[in-house]
């Protein structure tokens, strides 16, 4: 059943990775937390990560007992000729009791309203709904009820389309990694690993990065290519394809994006005032002190807004990666 | 065993070509080459349609005397009311139109249309929804590996495989073409045209990896399905894409053509498109389910 919700401001969306996980998220005051199962369903499908049918089952209950919401991703592709691996995790979550399922594959959300007429459905960022024709696709024919919206968009862009999407509420990431492709839209890793977020669920998996020393530096790789070149005491972040360091025109840059990662917490109030239904936190693959301390951060900043204070800006400079954050593409400028 | 005749479908322009090129392109496509299908369309950047919204109707008739059938291919990334409107206005027209997003798919409301390789199409359950919505052909994302493609196109016959040419793999709001340049999206000149098959991106050791084109990133490799083309073809799948390059696209046509109707060997359509002036080395890897990087005959 679904948990009531006693709150009426924005929802604080939050990453659970692991069982564990997921209950430091609902401790740390999450509204929601969105989960999936360990295998390639969710785009999440790393080695340690995710819930079996029981975890979820477990995980649901403890969740509704605190009053936070539990929304299931299954948000990659379907794979040809494997088809029920997909339906099946669907109907196991909605046996779980998932409040809702956060799905990306226009097929397995038709699969879904058929089969669960009643049960609340989600849009994945993965699906790239980055226009009112394209979330009024997946509201008028399918009945979504909500639809996280692409990091692609400008905040004015979201104030449109929050505004057509009704009754169809909007959720956006407002901290951790960022994206800077059009999300379920990307190849770049399978380019370079043949494990791609849309098939596999993985981004640049651990499995094909590599790592050299040169000197006094360490040179990371992904799927052979060197991406990333760390000097000595330089922090040494994940190595991802779209923030390498790369060589065009002759000149050396970090030609997609800089090694930043996602903090609209200044754009906060900006994002209620337009509507915005919920804010998400990325990091399933994260720690449980890094996911508390961010929840606990993001659930101040809600609550101090909705007693009409101020947000804390600074406080969640110091959990971004490498302490170096960015508005993203929320800001016209990124571009 | 299917006799069917494959088709052969010339894609969109991706690159910023000049105008100039672009109509000569389009010329020589409607005389020499034989292909069945030739999309036309700004389908990366909506900043590049004015230069061609005002030769698109004279190209469109020169391929239609040439005995062409004309798509109009939308943009990608829609993002703004404006890009959205001229859409509308195009699919209100009534042209042949190729959806890439989702929002076109939307517009066109059940309307007979085609499907281009931007659309998420990785099983039969999603291409059976599109053809439901209206899809008489569809063409599947570039990473897709034969075993998928020949679980789609057992059944259907509107399947499309993209077989030539560097292999789109993302789309962002930011401009890289731009952003290499020190310049911003708005303010960007148009750089892009410099590089009429995209900006080449090497690893800081100088192994080339991407081509950038603008908000798009394609493959460094150039796909050329050349080795498959036989099992596409028994797969039933209905059609060949071939994206547009620099080097000479009726010769390539003609090699997939001759390839496809079985007249040359995969040896000798490698060998007659290796000299060409391609942007990159030929690559199948995503068709044998391996890193889209890897080379023809590469092995993982």
């Amino acid at each position: 059943m679904t948990a009531a919700r006693a709150w009426n401001g924005p929802e604080l969306v939050c990453p659970a990775g692991t069982p564990a996980g997921l209950r430091t998220a609902v401790d740390a005051g999450a509204h929601s937390v969105y989960c999936g199962f360990r295998d390639e369903t969710n785009a999440r499908n790393f080695p340690g990560l995710n819930f079996d049918r029981a975890e979820l089952r477990e995980g649901v209950a403890y969740a509704h007992q605190k009053g936070v919401k539990v929304l299931v991703a299954l948000n990659t592709f379907m794979r040809a000729g494997e088809v029920d691996i997909w339906k099946r995790g669907v109907d196991d979550a909605v046996e779980a009791g998932a409040d809702a399922l956060i799905l990306a594959d226009v097929a397995l959300v038709a699969y879904a309203r058929k089969a669960h007429p009643k049960q609340r459905l989600h849009l994945s960022v993965q699906a790239a709904a980055a226009t009112p024709e394209a979330i009024a696709f997946y509201r008028d024919r399918f009945g979504v009820a909500r639809v996280v919206l692409p990091r692609v968009l400008t905040v004015e862009e979201i104030a449109r389309l929050t505004a057509n999407a009704a009754p169809c509420e909007t959720e956006v990431f407002v901290f951790g990694g960022l994206c800077v492709m059009a999300e379920g839209r990307c190849m770049l890793s399978s380019y370079a690993t043949g494990k791609s977020p849309n098939m596999t669920g993985v981004c640049s998996p651990p499995s094909h990065v590599t790592y050299r020393e040169e000197g006094d530096a360490l040179i990371a790789s992904v799927g052979g290519f060197t991406v990333e070149r760390f000097e000595r005491d330089e922090p040494a972040g994940y190595p991802t394809l779209c923030k390498g360091r790369f060589q065009a025109n002759g000149a050396v840059s970090h030609l997609f994006e800089d090694p930043v990662s996602l903090n609209a917490v200044e754009l906060l109030p900006r994002l209620v005032d337009i509507g915005v239904t919920a804010f998400k936190i990325e990091g399933r693959q994260r720690g449980r002190a890094y996911v508390a301390a961010v929840v606990r951060a993001f659930r101040r900043a809600i609550d101090s807004m909705a007693a009409g204070g101020k947000v804390d800006v600074e406080e969640l400079r110091t959990l971004t990666e490498g302490q170096r954050d960015t508005t993203g593409a929320y800001k016209k400028a990124w571009r | 065993m299917s006799e069917a005749r494959m088709a052969l479908t010339l894609g969109p322009v991706l690159f910023h070509w000049p105008v100039k090129d672009f109509v000569d392109f389009y010329a020589r496509v409607a005389d020499e080459a034989p292909v069945d299908r030739v999309c036309l369309g700004t389908v990366v950047c909506s900043k590049r349609q004015p230069f061609r919204d005002e030769i698109i109707l004279d190209t469109a008739d020169r391929l239609q005397r040439g005995g062409k059938d004309v798509v109009y291919s939308t943009l990608a990334l829609p993002t703004n009311k404006r890009e959205i409107r001229a859409i509308g206005e195009m699919v209100e027209a009534g042209f042949q139109i190729e959806a890439n997003d989702i929002a076109t798919v939307h517009l066109l409301d059940g309307r007979p249309h085609v499907v281009g390789p931007f659309l998420n199409i990785y099983n039969e359950d999603t291409l059976a929804l599109h053809r439901s919505l209206g899809a008489t052909r569809v063409c599947l994302p570039p990473e897709l590996p034969l075993a998928s493609i020949r679980i789609l196109a057992t059944g259907d016959d509107a399947v499309e495989v993209f077989a030539f040419g560097r292999a789109p793999l993302a789309l962002s709001a930011r401009c890289y073409h731009a952003r290499a340049d020190g310049v911003s999206k708005d303010s960007c000149h148009f750089v892009c045209e410099r590089d009429a098959d995209g900006l080449n991106v090497l690893t800081t050791d100088g192994t080339p990896i991407f081509a950038v084109n603008g908000v798009q990133t394609l493959g460094f490799v150039v796909t050329a399905a050349t080795r498959e083309v036989a099992d596409l073809k028994q797969a039933g799948v209905a059609s060949l894409r071939l994206s547009p390059h620099s080097c000479d696209m009726v010769k390539v046509a003609t090699v997939f053509r001759d390839l496809a109707d079985a007249h040359i060997t995969a040896d000798e359509a490698n060998d007659l498109l290796a000299v060409l002036s391609l942007p990159g080395p030929l690559s199948d890897g995503y068709l044998r389910g391996l890193p889209g990087a890897r080379l023809l005959d590469e092995v993982d």
